[in-house]
C-alpha cells in the first residue's frame, strides 16, 4: 500500500455513519424505485394500448 | 514507530454522516415550497390541459430543478453562509456535507429534472427549467451576488419563471399572461429582500455581500422599496385588467397592493433603526403573506371559472 492511501483496514467507521449510510441506500433506492415508477406509469399515460401495437 | 508515525499522518477520506434530510436542506425546501405554488397556479391558469400523471410530473421537475439551483447556490456560496447567522445552519457551514457533494448533489438533479420534463412534459417548460437553474446558479449566485447592489432585482428572475414553466408546461408555449406573473414576483423579489437586507445590514456587511444599504445606504434602499411596491400594486391587477382573472381577483390585489404600497411608504418615511427597524420587519413579514394570498387568490380565481363553465 503506497503511503498516504487507505484501506479497509485502517478505516473505523462509527456506529454513528453506519447508520447515516444506511439512511442513505434507502433514500437513494426509495427515490429510484419513485423515478422507475413514475416513467412505467408516465408510459402508459402516453402511449395506452398503443405500447401493444409495434413491430415485434 | 516509523510505520506509527506515517499511520498517524495518513489522511483518511472523511466518511460522511449525512442523513437524508440533511441533503434535503441543501433544496432550500421553503423556497421550494413557494416555487411548487407558485407553478402550479401558473399551471391552473393556463388554458388547456393536461393529464394529471404529467401535470404531477412536470411540478415535480420545477420542484426538484429549483431544489438542486438551491443546492449549487449552497455550494457556491458556502463561504458567505457561514459567516451570516441566518444561513449559519445550513448543512455545509455545520460540516455535514462537504462542498463537492453539494455540488454532486445539484449538478446529478438539473440533469435529471430537466431531462425528465423535457421527455416528459415538452422541451420548452424544460428549456425554461434549465434556464432558470442556470440564472439562480451562475448569473445570480456566481455572477450577481458579489458584485452588484441589484443582484436581487436582476436575480429575482429566477423566481419568477417558475408560474411561467407551469404556463409552458400546460401550453407549450409563453404568452402574455404568462409573463405577468413572471412580473409580480419579480418586482415582488425586491421590497421583500430589501426590507430584509435593512434589518440584516451587519450581516450582509460581515459577509461583504453588496446589498442596496450596504452600498447605497438605508434612505435610497427606503425610496426604492416604495417604488418597487408601487410598481407591484399596478402589477398585480394587470390580470384582471388584461381579463384572465376576474373582477372579485382584481378587488383583492387592488387592496393587497394598496396595503403593500402603503407599508412601502411607511418604511420610505418613518424607517429607522432608531425603532428597531419595525416598519421594514412588518413590511418584511406582510411580502409573504401578500404574495401568498395573490397567488391563492389566481388559483381560486382560475377553479371557480373553471367549475362554472363545467356545471353552469
Amino acid at each position: 500500500m503506497a503511503e498516504g492511501k487507505y484501506t479497509r483496514e485502517n478505516v473505523e467507521i462509527t456506529e454513528e455513519q453506519l447508520k447515516a449510510r444506511r439512511a442513505r441506500n434507502v433514500a437513494i433506492g426509495l427515490v429510484l424505485a419513485a423515478f422507475v415508477a413514475i416513467m412505467y406509469f408516465v408510459t402508459w399515460t402516453k402511449l395506452g394500448i398503443n405500447i401493444f401495437n409495434r413491430e415485434l | 514507530m516509523a510505520v506509527e508515525s506515517a499511520k498517524s499522518e495518513t489522511v483518511f477520506p472523511v466518511i460522511s454522516s449525512a442523513m437524508p434530510h440533511d441533503y434535503f436542506q441543501l433544496l432550500k425546501p421553503r423556497v421550494m415550497s413557494l416555487v411548487i405554488f407558485t407553478a402550479l397556479v401558473g399551471m391552473l391558469l393556463a388554458p388547456g390541459e393536461i393529464n394529471w400523471l404529467i401535470g404531477f410530473v412536470a411540478i415535480l421537475c420545477i420542484s426538484i430543478g429549483a431544489g438542486a439551483s438551491g443546492a449549487l447556490n449552497m455550494w457556491y456560496d458556502a463561504d458567505i453562509d457561514a459567516v451570516m447567522a441566518r444561513t449559519a445552519k445550513r448543512p455545509i457551514p455545520l460540516g455535514k456535507i462537504d462542498r463537492s457533494q453539494a455540488l454532486s448533489f445539484g449538478v446529478v438533479l438539473s440533469f435529471f429534472s430537466v431531462m425528465t420534463m423535457g421527455v416528459v412534459v415538452n422541451w420548452l417548460a424544460a428549456a425554461l427549467l434549465a434556464f432558470t437553474i442556470f440564472f439562480y446558479a451562475v448569473i445570480y449566485t456566481m455572477w450577481l451576488k458579489r458584485s452588484t447592489p441589484q443582484n436581487i432585482v436582476i436575480g429575482g428572475a429566477a423566481g419568477a419563471f417558475p408560474p411561467m414553466i407551469g404556463w409552458a408546461a400546460v401550453t407549450g408555449n409563453i404568452s402574455f399572461e404568462s409573463v405577468v406573473l413572471f412580473a409580480i414576483i419579480f418586482l415582488w423579489t425586491p421590497p421583500h429582500f430589501w426590507a430584509l437586507a435593512l434589518f440584516r445590514l451587519q450581516d450582509y456587511e460581515n459577509a461583504h455581500v453588496p446589498m442596496m444599504p450596504n452600498v447605497h445606504g438605508e434612505a435610497r434602499t427606503r425610496l426604492e422599496i416604495f417604488i418597487y411596491s408601487l410598481l407591484l400594486g399596478i402589477a398585480s391587477v394587470l390580470p384582471t385588467a388584461l381579463g384572465f382573472a376576474s373582477l372579485a381577483y382584481g378587488l383583492v390585489a387592488a387592496a393587497l397592493g394598496g396595503w403593500f404600497a402603503l407599508l412601502g411608504f411607511r418604511v420610505w418615511k418613518e424607517g429607522s433603526k432608531d425603532n428597531g427597524y419595525v416598519r421594514e420587519k412588518k413590511l418584511f413579514r406582510f411580502s409573504i403573506f401578500y404574495l401568498f394570498v395573490i397567488f391563492a387568490a389566481l388559483a381560486a380565481d382560475a377553479l371557480i371559472t373553471t367549475a362554472v363553465a363545467y356545471y353552469g
